[in-house]
């Protein structure tokens, strides 16, 4: 059994093709920890982006800079009370929360943060998402109809319209990404997660770049129909707070409502790891052809030990910039521990970085590997989900009927020309 | 990557049995009757839908078990996702409470029955003579096959898929589409009353 648990440790695929239930589990458990962390850092980041844009402080009061608010909403959401409406149907208002959930979290089994940090890699793979993505529209509209109540149905109704408009041009945009994954050696394309980012590493281009522009417009429909899909501004009708109260979840409480803004976020980091596995290179690194030397391997795999020193800093300085007054004073040591913690992770990427520059394929090799496919997966993914804050915060919300035209009438038409357009080219340039 | 982990990763992949074990099939295939039974019983049409939604998963996961991956990718994205949110859409948008308490003056259950016990025959004799009525789709697998190699020779996948609609099947699918495209067009005549 050792031998079993420890015989991967050095493989090149997935634990889902080694057949290793044993590292699928723990990549399970891994990816669904980093989820939830990346919901609370999201959280914080959220609220005070959003009151920097408007001139705000944001959440200040718990911890430093409100550094533990997320915890403490955590928390707060957990102990308040669970209320179930009167003539609430009990079991669906029960179990609504968790198909979004469970789809929203079902995505991530093949998502590819590198070749081979993947749970496992299906021959399907992007199918599979888009379908299991799909089923989240399920849980808004269960919810919105279990609550036996106005809102939350006229939320729910808007919500399952609105997605199902862009779900279509969704997929024409993503076809259209696919159909570029054939334009190699062997000429076959492919559905599956890291053979996209491998056709792409082939190609020695990302696809946002390839065809020009008809990857950028191709990618361009797919980031502005995500926000849609994810109902976030300025597509957040179903859940338009000067209409609909809170839309769906109006009837929520307590932990069940959490559920839905976990699956609501898990769901953003989903959809935004379609985006750069299809269009921006997924794992791999910037100019991974142009740029291949060893010192060049080198150089960037400093960069998550320096982004995290980067980040250790910035916390440094807010410590040293607290006001000189008592009342701060446990405030001041709080981040500077957590600048402290932040500049050791920083030294102990640095020293994996350093051991595991030579291309012996040594453990330590492998390790500093693995982290460079998942900093720059996870750095795109960022860039994204930063977008998502900076759209709510500059755009008014689209009135129903806008939503509808930009949808049918827009996004549709030039997808479907944009997919015929690429198959054109693509037949005339093999 | 040293000799000893790679002989260990490689044993790994060729001596994994399949993961596709009767207790998969008899748990998916219980569930997917389960929730059928739930469809027709149940008077709430949202509970119906919601059956009618585990039941199409249940088959999905079955087709996976087939090998055939790309056939329960489109089940889920089309039934699952698409089709059974419109259900759900219209059923909300529909007063059904008003409409179930009222007495059905249709009455098809003779003819649902002798429809369910024809399929039924069918799917039994498909089941004992299949093999003596199509000899030539019979597949004999080799014993230590583990799942690639057996996903390998079947046409699930979906490169092969796309190879057998766009080749030996091209016209089947076009008339497929044809008919749909005949389905989509009376849905705008029927709604549309200026056009």
């Amino acid at each position: 059994m050792p031998n079993f648990i420890m015989s991967y440790l050095g493989s090149t695929v997935t634990p889902g093709e080694a057949g290793n239930q044993f590292w699928a589990l723990v990549y399970v458990f891994i990816i669904f920890v980093g989820v939830a962390v990346a919901v609370l850092c999201m959280n914080w980041i959220e609220r005070k982006a959003l009151a920097h844009f408007q001139i705000r402080l944001g959440p200040m009061r718990v911890g430093p800079h409100g550094l533990m608010q997320p915890f403490a909403d955590a928390l707060k959401l957990m102990l308040k009370e669970d209320i179930i409406p009167a003539e609430a149907d009990q079991f669906v208002f029960w179990i609504a929360p968790m198909i979004g959930l469970l789809a929203a979290f079902t995505v991530y089994t093949v998502i590819p943060f590198g070749p081979s940090q993947a749970v496992s890699d299906m021959n399907i793979g992007i199918l599979f998402m888009l379908g299991v993505s799909s089923l989240g529209v399920l849980g808004i509209v269960v919810a919105g109809w279990a609550s036996n109540s106005h809102y939350p149905l006229i939320g729910a109704l808007r919500s399952s319209a609105q997605m199902v408009s862009y779900e279509v041009a969704m997929g024409l945009a993503i076809v259209s990404a696919i159909l570029m994954t054939s334009m190699n050696a062997s000429g076959t394309g492919t559905l599956s997660m890291i053979e996209i980012v491998r056709a792409q590493q082939q190609q020695h281009v990302w696809f946002i770049f390839k065809f020009f522009p008809l990857g950028l417009i191709a990618f361009a429909i797919f980031a502005i129909a995500m926000v849609a899909e994810t109902n976030r501004a300025p597509f957040d009708l179903a859940e338009a707070e000067s209409e609909l109260t809170a839309g769906f979840h109006t009837e929520y409480s307590g932990l069940r409502w959490s559920l839905f803004m976990l699956a609501e976020y898990a769901a953003m980091i989903a959809v935004s790891s379609i985006a750069v596995t299809l269009w921006l290179g997924g794992w791999m690194r910037p100019f991974p052809n142009l740029l291949h030397a060893s010192a060049w391997d080198f150089i960037f795999s400093l960069f998550p030990g320096l982004t995290f020193g980067g980040l250790a800093a910035i916390a440094f300085i807010g410590a040293a910039r607290m006001p000189a007054h008592s009342f701060f004073r446990i405030q001041r040591i709080g981040l500077a521990v957590f600048a402290a913690l932040l500049g050791f992770i920083a030294l102990l990427l640095l020293v994996i970085a350093v051991a595991g520059r030579s291309a012996d394929m040594s453990l330590a090799a492998r390790f500093n590997e693995g982290i460079g496919y998942v900093f720059w997966f996870v750095s795109k993914v960022a860039v994204f989900m930063y977008l998502f804050i900076w759209y709510r915060a500059t755009w008014p919300r689209y009135r129903f009927d806008q939503l509808m035209k930009i949808g049918w009438k827009v996004m549709l038409p030039i997808s479907l020309g944009v997919l015929m357009v690429t198959a054109i080219v693509g037949v005339l340039v093999s | 990557m040293s000799p000893a982990i790679n002989s260990a990763v490689s044993t790994i992949n060729s001596g994994m049995a399949p993961v596709a074990t009767p207790w998969f099939f008899y748990a998916l295939a219980g569930l997917a009757v389960a929730s059928g039974v739930a469809v027709i019983t149940r008077r709430n049409a949202v509970h119906a839908a919601l059956a009618l939604i585990v039941t199409l998963l249940s088959v999905a996961g079955l087709y996976l078990m087939l090998y055939a991956p790309f056939v329960a990718g489109v089940q889920i994205i089309v039934y699952a996702g698409g089709i059974m949110v419109l259900f759900l859409f219209v059923i909300m948008l529909v007063n059904i409470e008003r409409s179930s308490k009222e007495r059905r003056f249709n009455r098809m259950w003779p003819v649902a029955l002798a429809a369910s016990c024809a399929l039924m025959a069918l799917f039994v004799s498909a089941f004992v003579k299949g093999r003596a009525l199509f000899p030539d789709r019979m597949i004999s697998l080799p014993e230590s096959s583990n799942t690639q190699q057996i996903a390998a020779m079947l046409y699930g996948e979906v490169s092969k898929t796309g190879q057998y609609r766009m080749g030996q099947y091209t016209f089947a699918f076009e008339i497929a589409s044809l008919l749909l495209l005949v389905a989509i067009l009376g849905a705008v005549i029927m709604t549309k009353k200026k056009i």
